[in-house]
């Protein structure tokens, strides 16, 4: 009989090694997914977790891949610690791309260099915006932001669809649902020739660091860990539920429409009818990866990435499905979350001792 | 408007309404014994997947929709683990099992995209089917849509009228207390749960055999979540549901027939009604803060460890 035994206190240790114990457990999987898809396990893991990052080329588009994921998780996971459930970030990604291409498309040929800090500043603008739909439903009638931030999502894909096929399509694109190509100053500079690595990725390492400040620094930040720890307490001690909730959403509305409008701007160029692979989703598994950790995210984020770095070059080299990137994805966060229980419990084998 | 036109769009109202009605059922049984799963989306993908996939292969729906079900209730044993016997958030939980759902069926159906199935049969009584209007509406749908008509008196007889319906929301309600009087708390609620993958799955195989009816990624297009909605507009009552899930066919049917009447609008904005009416109905019904409290199982969401 295995049983599971309470520890006196949480495990400092199991917090940090859950993760990796979870990443183990996840390549063992991924052995028997693709023996059972017939396909060498050692050739595909290794198609998918070591050559990508072999070239330096390759460790670029880890981090053009790793932008979004970092920004979005860094913004959840401050959510997540005030149990604020924000999965709507893929709308709100959305949504910021939506607002910079407009800034970008309005400004078409203009130069300057300050369209993309205000591409910038509209992307962020319209992701908190959307989020800011959830935020108020939920502190004004109660309604639960899980549901309203993921609905949304669905609409913010159905109105990015409607804009590419109608005013926002390119006028000599012979009526192919995408927007004009930016014009060169509405364009992330690259950080690194020779690659597709911008502007962006900077962007979201300040982002981190900023993470870790509001964080671990700030009276915000204790309020935020008080109130996901111990609502009761927090409301004694005065600190505001709603204030949390509207500081949650708008952090990680803005982050996502900063990704949003980062991708267009960066690796797309323009905006197209599907602009992010489910960033949004995957950084709700970054976070918990990364243990709603600002650095922890950083990480996560870099693995998330080279997963879908993976996907793409097992689908070129082995012709394996696109999916399996998915599959890894959510099997992570399963046996992550399996793995947690080992910071509260102890596993124990055989019967219950006289004495517990 | 003609009559062919009005039987048309009630043939449509019961396809569009029936996935949610199996699917909001299961999770109306799971969230009654105090669990939340948020991975419906998922669990209902698999069973799509796997229904569809199975229709070709044992060549019979019923086996189809069997395995349908089979394949809900063992993610959603997966999930149950998780959550009853690992202890693990259930929210956290239920979007892992969404996420690993949404992968899992893409993969298990990439070389199933464009085979298209002739739909399941359809009852067929002499002269009764035949008759006019009612006929087709009556007496001519699959064995799902009458399954799904005999859903809500079952789960509504089950929960009040039986003992065993009262030990699961006592369950639900208070699981110290019920644990306490001596009934197995986790099991009662791990075979909740599992009903809940079931009716997931079933909803999913409706989908992608008769809905569609073909397999697609990620077709479900957030019907799961739908039904989670459901759920709270129901106030976690059988027959509330199975008025909203009709309610939400009928939008269906807007979005469907809007062009029809000569209603002019871009088809995106006819497609987000669906999901803009889900939010404008969750807000009606969760303002009411006390309505809330008052129907909705105490013990939803929280843990359950027995105190030694």
């Amino acid at each position: 009989m295995i049983r599971l035994e309470r520890r006196s206190e949480s495990s400092r240790a199991m917090t940090y090694l859950s993760p990796i114990l979870a990443l183990v457990l996840t390549l063992l999987a991924g052995i028997a997914l693709f023996s059972a898809m017939g396909v060498s396990p050692s050739a595909a893991l290794y198609t998918f977790f070591v050559e990508p990052v072999t070239t330096v080329y390759g460790l670029t588009e880890l981090g053009v891949k790793a932008t979004p994921l970092i920004l979005i998780g860094v913004a959840l996971s401050i959510g997540f610690r005030c149990n604020v459930w924000n999965i709507g970030a893929e709308g709100q990604l959305t949504l910021g791309a939506i607002f910079g291409s407009a800034v970008a498309l309005y400004f078409y040929e203009v130069e300057g260099f300050w369209l993309l800090p205000l591409m910038l500043v509209a992307g962020i603008i319209g992701g908190m915006a959307w989020a800011a739909i959830p935020a108020l439903l939920r502190t004004r009638f109660n309604s639960s932001e899980i549901l309203t931030s993921l609905m949304l999502t669905y609409v913010a894909t159905l109105l990015l669809s409607y804009l590419v096929h109608g005013p926002f399509r390119d006028p000599d694109g012979y009526n192919f649902p995408e927007s004009r190509i930016f014009h060169d100053s509405a364009i992330l500079p690259i950080i690194f020739d020779g690659s597709r690595l911008h502007l962006g990725f900077a962007l979201a390492l300040l982002v981190v660091v900023a993470g870790w400040i509001l964080i671990s620094r700030s009276l915000i930040g204790f309020q935020l860990r008080v109130m996901g720890n111990a609502p009761a307490a927090g409301n004694y001690a005065g600190f505001s539920q709603k204030a949390m909730i509207w500081l949650s959403l708008m952090l990680g509305g803005g982050a996502a429409g900063l990704a949003g409008v980062i991708e267009v701007s960066g690796p797309i160029g323009q905006l197209l009818p599907q602009i992010s692979p489910g960033y949004g989703f995957t950084a709700i598994i970054v976070a918990f990866v990364g243990r709603l950790h600002p650095v922890g995210v950083l990480f996560a984020g870099l693995l998330m990435a080279l997963s879908y770095l993976g996907g793409e070059n097992a689908q070129i080299n082995l012709n394996l499905p696109l999916a399996v990137t998915g599959v890894f994805q959510g099997m992570l966060l399963f046996l992550l979350l399996a793995c947690d229980v080992l910071i509260h419990y102890r596993i124990r084998f055989g019967k219950r001792s006289a004495i517990s | 408007m003609t009559l062919d036109f009005i039987v048309l769009a009630l043939l449509t109202i019961i396809t569009a309404a029936t996935p949610l009605v199996f699917a909001a059922m299961g999770e109306l049984i799971t969230e009654k014994s105090g669990v939340l799963n948020l991975g419906v989306e998922g669990m209902m993908l698999t069973g799509a997947v796997t229904g569809f996939a199975s229709v070709f292969f044992f060549e019979s729906a019923i086996v189809a929709c069997i395995a349908a079900m089979l394949a809900g209730t063992l993610t959603a044993l997966l999930f149950a683990f998780l959550v009853l016997t690992l202890q693990a958030s259930q929210v956290a939980t239920g979007l892992a099992l969404t996420i690993f759902g949404v992968g899992l069926s893409a993969l298990l159906g990439q070389n199933m995209v464009g085979i298209a199935y002739e739909g399941l049969p359809t009852l067929s009584i002499p002269y009764l089917t035949e008759l006019p209007i009612v006929g087709k509406l009556l007496f001519g749908q699959d064995f799902l849509v009458y399954l799904s008509l005999a859903l809500p008196f079952l789960v509504a007889w089950f929960l009040y009228r039986t003992r065993a319906g009262l030990i699961l929301r006592a369950v639900g309600d208070s699981h110290d207390a019920a644990h306490a009087i001596g009934y197995p708390v986790i099991r009662i609620r791990y075979c909740a749960t599992l009903f809940g993958g079931a009716m997931a799955g079933l909803a999913g195989a409706y989908l992608s055999l008769v809905y569609s009816p073909m397999w697609v990624e990620n077709m479900t297009a957030g019907r799961g979540w739908i039904a989670l909605a459901l759920v709270v507009f129901a106030t976690w009552r059988p027959w509330r549901l199975f008025l909203g899930a009709y309610l939400f066919g009928g939008i269906t049917i807007l979005q469907l027939h809007a062009q029809a009447v000569g209603i002019n609008i871009a088809s995106q904005f006819m497609s987000m009604l669906p999901y803009i009416i889900t939010i404008v109905v969750l807000v009606l019904i969760s303002r009411d803060r006390n309505k809330i409290k008052l129907n909705a199982p105490a013990c939803i969401g929280k843990p359950f460890h027995p105190a030694a």
